[in-house]
């Protein structure tokens, strides 16, 4: 039985979405934990729901409702360019009210409910030809301007205030992180769900975050957790019928939990410094 | 030449005046504390001397031109600021982002400019260690580094010296005043406090938010030149080796 779905066509297309949005998610999710941004791709993710309910009630693709969805929040997240506390209430206030016009949408929606079930926690072995393509596409452009703006990117992360002083211009490339944060919710959305985005663009950044001290490197391993959590939870729910979702998360979740629970390896590195 | 010249250079935002027909010029091996009580406006003159800020009036050259473009040939170190400690950025990482951080792409890091800038500071034994679980010092020995690896023609520093103990507070002084020293960059160094930097230092700019001054230490820093800025009385007092200021509007800033 398992052998045999293996051979299947919708098979090879969840495994191919799942490598595609696995990849974008584990390396924009590096820059998502370096600049805090934890909540904010929880917003975003919830107001893609919004944006999806309100496209099946119009009748349009909701896949193409959540992507607007989630690069408009991500635009106006990124262009208030805001810090800290601040940042989090407004994005509290937005993810609330955003997510009651998606209740109300929903209870307009006069069709089937497995629809919303879909969106919120994901419908991978569900997707067809056109849709991987769509996903294939989006990996691309926002694979291509994380390389274009690889490292301005990572100093206006890391040390936003000697990156202005040496001309990076750190507030275009903050709405540039979103817009690309906002791209990759809407594709993980498709593969995991609504509820679930955070197991793909922050897990696997924040166990690499403990498994390497070297930037490019910690992206890397992102990567590759995300992409065994993906593919590794989809066969799982092939051989046994619970959903790929849950395999996913439990996978990047164990990921996360060694690495935590490891001793950091890295410190070695610090035992033969003396104190300043 | 000059490496800095600042001629007639006013900040006003609205109604509130910063500093009003400043002027004063920088040579090679300069070395000059920018002092004043919260909100004088001395950072506000740092942003000004790269770029990020556009004065009221007045002309603003660093090496001869305008300061926004010579932001690559500037080293700024700020103030020391905790990073999260599971931060994947190594000592050296952080180095390497002063000197090709501003550019696009990926790139391949050039280490040699970099290990000589950590040797330089005395960062090179834990250059490999993840920045977020170095202490205060070291980070900011980092942070000079940082600012010395693109060669800079100016180092403009602003309050490095914050929340760090009184010995690496001397040892960062040090290193920096060992640089112009050696390669005769000129340093604008922002503080609330002279005491540290004093023996160092060649001049004073004293800003008090509209008034200001600059000349030695013990021009600047007296009585009499501060009663003047402040218009109000102020008296500036030598305890042992040290100067206290008493009677500024703010006095809660001398009191470190």
């Amino acid at each position: 039985m398992f052998t045999q779905l293996l051979h299947e066509h919708f098979v090879h297309n969840a495994l191919l979405a799942g490598a595609v949005v696995s990849i974008v998610s584990g390396a924009v999710g590096t820059f998502v934990i370096a600049r805090g941004l934890a909540f904010a791709v929880h917003a975003i993710s919830e107001l893609g729901f919004t944006g999806a309910a309100g496209a099946l009630v119009l009748g349009v693709d909701p896949v193409l409702g959540m992507m607007s969805g989630s690069l408009l929040v991500g635009a106006v997240l990124g262009v208030l360019s805001l810090r800290g506390s601040e940042r989090d209430s407004a994005i509290g206030s937005f993810l609330a009210f955003g997510l009651g016009v998606g209740v109300l949408l929903l209870s307009l929606y006069q069709g089937y409910a497995t629809e919303a079930t879909n969106l919120l926690f994901g419908s991978i072995v569900g997707v067809d030809d056109a849709q991987v393509l769509a996903l294939v596409l989006v990996a691309v452009v926002v694979c291509a301007s994380l390389i274009a703006i690889y490292r301005p990117l990572l100093f206006s992360s890391v040390d936003p205030e000697v990156a202005a002083a040496r001309g990076v211009p750190v507030r275009l490339l903050s709405v540039a992180i979103f817009l690309l944060l906002a791209l990759t919710t809407a594709e993980a959305i498709q593969v995991v769900g609504v509820l679930l985005v955070l197991t793909l663009v922050i897990t696997p950044a924040a166990a690499a975050q403990r498994l390497s001290p070297r930037p490019g490197t910690a992206l890397l391993v992102g990567i590759a957790i995300a992409l065994i959590s993906t593919e590794g939870g989809i066969l799982l729910s092939l051989a046994q019928p619970w959903p790929a979702s849950f395999f996913i998360s439990a996978i990047s979740f164990a990921f996360y939990l060694t690495a935590r629970l490891l001793p950091k390896p890295l410190m070695r590195a610090r035992s033969s410094a003396g104190e300043l | 030449m000059s490496v800095v010249a600042v001629s007639d250079v006013s900040l006003r935002f609205g109604a509130r005046v910063l500093f009003e027909d400043l002027s004063f010029q920088l040579d090679e091996g300069d070395f000059v504390a920018v002092l004043g009580p919260n909100g004088a406006g001395k950072t506000s003159l740092v942003r000004i001397l790269l770029g990020l800020q556009e004065p009221t009036s007045g002309r603003v050259r660093v090496d001869g031109i305008e300061p926004a473009r010579c932001r690559s040939r500037v080293g700024y170190v700020p103030q020391q600021r905790a990073f999260d400690r599971d931060l994947a950025l190594r000592g050296r990482d952080l180095v390497r982002l002063g000197l090709d951080g501003h550019r696009f792409g990926i790139g391949r890091a050039d280490w040699g400019p970099i290990d000589d800038a950590l040797r330089a500071v005395g960062a090179a034994e834990y250059a490999d260690a993840p920045v977020g679980r170095l202490s205060g010092g070291e980070q900011q020995r980092l942070r000079i580094a940082q600012a010395l690896v693109c060669k800079p023609r100016l180092l403009l520093v602003d309050e490095p010296l914050l929340s760090l103990d009184l010995a690496s507070q001397r040892v960062v002084v040090e290193l920096l005043d060992a640089h112009r020293r050696a390669a005769r960059t000129p340093i604008v160094f922002v503080t609330h406090d002279v005491n540290p930097v004093m023996p160092y230092v060649d001049r004073v700019l004293y800003l008090t938010g509209g008034a200001w001054a600059i000349g030695p230490v013990d021009e600047v820093m007296t009585s009499e030149t501060l009663s003047a800025l402040y218009g109000t009385e102020v008296d500036v007092l030598r305890v042992r080796d040290r100067l206290v200021v008493v009677g500024t509007p703010d006095d809660e800033h001398h009191h470190h």
